[in-house]
């Protein structure tokens, strides 16, 4: 199976980049500089201190229901939270459809808690000195799957087909600078800038680089981000409009992302450049 | 004869292969699922996400198209690009550089107007900037190395204007096409380019 699915990947890649990468000395210096200073910043990982204020809201009763978030199912069951993100996105009976780690979140929020979309929608990503709930707490269920196998399942029917579907998210080009996800992160060895760029079209430890470290602190601007910012500012930076937050898209296309990192160590919730 | 192909096409399906009408099923539910879940935001309105001929056939055919197609689009990409008027191709290196080193323009967040070309965010140009993408070709020593000839400051500003005129699929941005550089601005990129004077050819 996972076979099958390397060489359909492979089949499918044939991206047609012009030109040679120039020589990378000074990326690669950049780089061991950034893995020297997240080496020595990973002693006391910022991202503790998100994992704490997520645990503290998973417990509290809150919400207009009133309610704790301790019996929401992340997929291993009601609050089993142990190696659950490893295995996100994936299908849930009472939706109907694949979910990601934080859309499934969001979803227990509402259901549960009371919460309204609309709110969390609002103002979805950290900023400043603001980081939103569903952030805090993504990052505390992370942390429970830390070096950990990525394993998303494939099994159900959806799963797959939220797969597929995701692929072709990831090829898709369009706006008005022609770009997909591939023009930046379907082939080996490229770089934006100094900014070293994921081939996310090869299953393994090439399309598992972004995906074992989020949700991370990212260093630009100091503040905790999860995956959904992640997809939102690619998009931003594809030139496409904004994908709407825990939505559909974003879930199958963390689905085709995710499944392609399987059998790699999840090494989150950690620091981003 | 028949049935060999369906074991194949359901072999592929359980084996994790998406076969050619499942990848335009899937395409299709993709396209739907973007339509649904994209708002418009600042200039970035929800129309980007329709695909021109282009883009579309790019997509279907994984950036690799039928022969006869790019010739087809090539040609009509070619005939879309407007020369400048006065017959002049370089502008102002200086100003150019200013455009090649802007990674700003057309996202949700920019105002429009406001754009630069992203040149670096892809290419090397000057010795002198070492933060430069891989994306695409080195273009560093461009005018010295190809000739500063008349032929060479034309296919300059037409490449900028368009690069899908020469290459179908290419990864590179229609900076003219798009709306993204005005005339001028074209000019002086390709100035940063065909200059003797520029840095990119010291």
């Amino acid at each position: 199976m996972r076979y099958a699915r390397v060489l359909c990947a492979a089949a499918g890649l044939a991206v047609g980049l012009a030109g040679q990468p120039a020589t990378a000395q000074s990326d690669d210096r950049t780089a061991a500089e950034f893995d020297k200073f997240r080496e020595v910043l990973e002693e006391a990982n910022p991202a503790e201190l998100w994992e704490l204020k997520g645990e503290e809201l998973w417990r509290q009763k809150r919400g207009p229901k009133n309610a704790s978030l301790e019996q929401c199912d992340l997929g291993l069951g009601a609050g089993v939270l142990k190696g659950a993100y490893v295995q996100l996105p994936r299908y849930f009976a009472d939706t109907g459809k694949v979910m990601d780690a934080e859309q499934r979140i969001v979803h227990c929020m509402i259901t549960l808690q009371g919460f309204k979309y609309e709110d969390l929608a609002n103002r979805p990503f950290s900023r400043g000195n603001y980081t939103p709930d569903p952030v805090s707490i993504v990052t505390y269920v992370a942390a429970q799957s830390r070096e950990m196998k990525i394993a998303v399942p494939q099994s159900h029917p959806k799963e797959r087909e939220t797969y597929e579907i995701g692929r072709q998210i990831f090829f898709y080009r369009a706006g008005p600078w022609d770009f997909s996800c591939a023009s930046c992160h379907g082939a080996d060895g490229l770089r934006i800038r100094t900014q070293n760029l994921p081939n996310f079209t090869k299953p393994g430890a090439q399309a598992a680089r972004s995906f074992i470290g989020w949700p991370g602190y990212r260093m630009t601007g100091g503040v905790m981000h999860s995956l959904q910012w992640r997809m939102n500012d690619c998009f931003r930076q594809q030139r496409f409009p904004e994908p709407g937050y825990a939505s559909d898209t974003i879930a199958a296309l963390l689905t085709y992302m995710a499944v392609n990192s399987n059998g790699q160590l999840y090494r989150g919730p950690g620091i981003k450049r | 004869m028949r049935k060999a192909i369906v074991f194949a096409g359901v072999a592929a399906v359980a084996a994790g292969c998406a076969t050619m009408q499942d990848e335009a099923a899937y395409r299709e539910q993709a396209v739907a699922w973007m339509k649904r879940d994209f708002h418009a935001r600042g200039m970035a309105k929800t129309d980007r996400l329709n695909q021109d001929e282009l883009q579309r056939a790019c997509t279907q055919y994984n950036n690799n198209p039928p022969e006869a197609l790019v010739k087809r689009v090539e040609a009509a990409e070619m005939a879309g690009i407007k020369l400048p008027a006065d017959g002049k191709y370089l502008g102002d290196w200086k100003r150019g550089q200013r455009i090649a080193s802007s990674g700003r323009g057309m996202t949700w967040s920019d105002k429009p107007g406001a754009a630069g070309g992203s040149c670096y965010n892809c290419h090397q140009l000057s010795p002198q900037q070492p933060s430069f993408g891989t994306i695409g070709p080195s273009l560093r020593g461009y005018g010295k190395t190809r000739g500063y000839t008349a032929e060479n400051r034309k296919y300059v500003y037409q490449r900028i204007y368009n690069s899908k005129a020469f290459s179908m699929c290419s990864t590179m941005p229609r900076f003219g096409h798009s709306g993204t550089l005005n005339e001028q601005q074209i000019k002086d990129v390709a100035a940063y380019l065909m200059d003797p004077a520029s840095p990119v050819n010291q």
